[in-house]
């Protein structure tokens, strides 16, 4: 069958197969809509949270990043698995046995204080936006380069799909559609993996064929990275090129934040126990690392497949995939030296991403718009072809490239899917029953939970659509703003009795108005600044670690200038802090 | 065990707390210690192919992240039961 057909095959089938989960898992009370009615299997909840959580850019553009960054890509790999650790042992358990829905339920209760609620809401609505958006952009890619229709078609059937499942099943369809979704897209993920690694080393298991020997070359993969870049100019492939110091508060900062996501959090309000809770942080992690412990093996594998080919080959010599993903945008080659051969070495062969004329050059490669650097290297590489080209690089069958399309899918939607759930609750729940109409009656509720999904969908649509120029820029703030508002608020409402209201949000507030302005300034005022003008060394990537610092800091200060919190609330401190009695929270 | 609710309930979190810190120092070694502020002394050592630190920043790291959360839940389901606070 031609590859296309099996595309649509694939596609098809497992959309099918969402579609069929939702209308199986229909929600019909609010407590399903939320949290599933706090039913969902440990192994079942690692699960639905490793889809969740990993969006189309661990899926799609990870790899690529590390492939091209080297050792500074760790910061990824560290930062978004360690901060697993951080929600097994210091949140979840406890907000489980709290009990409640949101994480501003927590922060409005804890802190005996409807502005905390709200404070906590817009920090919910702000992340969970900034996030949908990027992911709603990666389903009208993947839609565009697989299913040859326009980047506005596919965003407009993810959100159709998308729109489906959410608002009929609620957290109980997603949470079922996002164990479909895991499957598909783990099993994308490493079967070309296991491919490459056998090809290049003759290991299958792509984490030891990381570390075993190039196949004729009696070189390890990372010993011939090193040799290969070395002879480009590239640094070596284990050094990096990041400060140490900026390398630390990235790190901090990737797993605090990703500990302070609400749309993970919500995960472990699923479970049945607190027991449960702790376990599926553990499932959850390890599906995670799954993936996260093969993308570097890939990344690796892919890079040098990239070195020991394409640098210095001639362009008219080289296999056809070059020339697939340079049609495709991917990749652009600018003969700076008209000797038809590529230089590939260190820095950018041109400014920005490629732009062509429409016309060929004398070799029959695509022209370029964009204005050349002064350095010798010649060629452009996109992050994102190190996944999506690999199948074509290794020659694997055409089911192999379907199956990525359809791994692709999967990553984008189920991560999309939770976070709209997240708006729509923060709206629903947060902001009317608990804020602005109380007497409102469950089945209202539920609708206008539907509603705002609705709604969600329908903007986040429109930013997949009509991307704003900085999406790539704001997921900074997404981790940085999580690490630097939520994580110290509801750290110290669990650890510290004497926390009160105004401390928490002191905190919250100067967390929050630093990193934001830190971020703002770096990233859009003063857009040209360099290493050498930020504090200490440290990027906007890696702000959110000294907001962190800054809210725990004004938190204990305010504290203990005020009067500690009521009674009431030191027991409720002591009642979340053991799991007997669990149970009793559900029918609240 | 006769310890008051409250006595068993301090008692517990005591522990808890212990085990947690413990593990927080693990957490902190094998990403920040080995694979950030220490990686150059350890990429001296060669690793199954690899440099040590290398290793650690992008595999070593996680296989540790994983293990811990199973021996976390494994302790703390022992605890649980031996100050009787476990979900019934």
């Amino acid at each position: 069958m031609a590859t296309q057909t099996l595309i649509y095959l694939f596609v098809g089938a497992t959309f099918a197969l969402y579609i069929g989960i939702a209308l199986w898992t229909r929600a019909g009370s609010t407590s399903e809509y939320y949290v599933a009615s706090k039913g969902v299997h440990p192994v079942l909840n690692g699960m639905a949270t490793g889809a969740d959580w990993m969006s189309a850019a661990s899926f799609i553009s990870m790899a690529g990043i590390i492939a091209f960054a080297g050792y500074d890509g760790s910061v990824y790999l560290m930062g978004w698995t360690g901060g697993y650790v951080l929600l097994a042992m210091c949140l979840a358990p406890y907000l489980r046995k709290f009990g409640k829905f949101t994480v501003p339920d927590f922060i409005g209760e804890r802190y005996y204080s409807k502005a905390a609620r709200l404070v906590a809401v817009v920090c919910v609505i702000f992340i969970s936006f900034t996030y949908v958006a990027g992911q709603m952009r990666g389903v009208g890619i993947v839609f565009s380069r697989y299913l040859e229709v326009s980047i506005e078609t596919g965003v407009v059937i993810g959100m159709a799909i998308v729109f489906f499942y959410s608002v009929l099943g609620g957290m109980k369809g997603i949470t079922y559609t996002q164990v479909a979704q895991y499957c598909v897209m783990i099993f994308a993920y490493m079967v070309p993996a296991i491919y490459v690694s056998m090809m290049i080393t003759g290991n299958p298991i792509p984490q030891l064929g990381f570390g075993s020997e190039v196949s004729g070359t009696g070189q390890s993969v990372v010993e011939r990275l090193n040799g290969l870049g070395a002879e480009l100019g590239f640094t070596a492939y284990t050094d990096g090129s990041k400060s140490m110091t900026d390398m630390f508060f990235i790190t901090m900062a990737l797993m605090v934040g990703t500990a302070g996501l609400p749309h993970v959090i919500v995960r472990f309000f699923t479970t049945p126990t607190v027991r449960d809770a702790r376990k599926s942080a553990g499932y959850a992690l390890l599906f995670i690392a799954i993936l996260y412990t093969t993308a570097p093996a890939l990344a690796a594998f892919a890079r040098t497949n990239l070195l020991s080919s394409v640098p210095n080959a001639s362009y008219q010599e080289l296999p056809s995939w070059f020339k697939t993903w340079e049609n495709a945008g991917l990749i652009g080659w600018m003969d700076k030296n008209n000797d038809g051969i590529i230089q590939y070495g260190p820095g950018a062969a041109f400014a920005g991403k490629p732009e062509f004329t429409g016309e060929r050059g004398e070799n029959g490669e695509r022209l370029l718009k964009n204005p050349a650097t002064p350095a010798e290297t010649e060629l452009y590489v996109d992050n994102d072809i190190m996944v999506l080209a690999n199948p074509e690089i290794a020659n694997l069958p055409g089911w192999v490239i379907a199956l990525i399309a359809a791994g692709g899918l999967a990553a984008a939607l189920s991560t999309a899917a939770g976070l709209l759930l997240v708006i729509s609750t923060s709206i629903s729940h947060d902001l009317l029953k608990s804020t602005l109409r109380p007497n409102i009656s469950e089945k209202g509720e539920l609708l206008a939970a539907r509603l705002a999904a609705g709604v969600a969908v329908v903007v986040a649509g429109l930013f997949g659509i009509y991307p704003p120029g900085f999406v790539a820029q704001v997921v900074a703030f997404a981790f940085g703003l999580a690490a630097a508002s939520f994580f110290p608020a509801i750290v110290m409402g669990i650890f510290s009795k004497k926390m009160n209201k105004e401390g928490a949000i002191a905190g919250m507030v100067v967390g929050l108005a630093f990193t934001f302005s830190y971020i703002v300034y770096f990233k859009f005022i003063n857009p040209t600044a360099t290493a050498a003008d930020w504090w200490f060394g440290i990027s906007p990537e890696g702000i959110g670690t000294l907001g962190m610092l800054f809210n725990f800091a004004a938190a204990v200060i305010v504290a203990k200038l005020t009067s500690a919190p009521p009674e009431r609330i030191q027991h409720l401190v002591e009642d979340i802090r053991v799991p007997r009695g669990a149970g009793a929270a559900i029918d609240h | 065990m006769s310890l008051s609710k409250e006595q068993a309930a301090t008692a517990y979190w005591k522990e808890n707390l212990r085990l947690m810190l413990g593990l927080l120092a693990v957490w902190f070694a094998v990403s920040f210690g080995a694979g950030i502020l220490f990686v150059e002394q350890l990429n001296a050592i060669q690793f199954f192919g690899f440099p040590l630190g290398f290793w650690f920043a992008q595999q070593g790291s996680i296989y540790v992240f994983v293990l811990m959360i199973f021996f976390y839940v494994w302790k703390m389901n022992q605890l649980d039961r031996k100050y009787d606070l476990h979900e019934e």
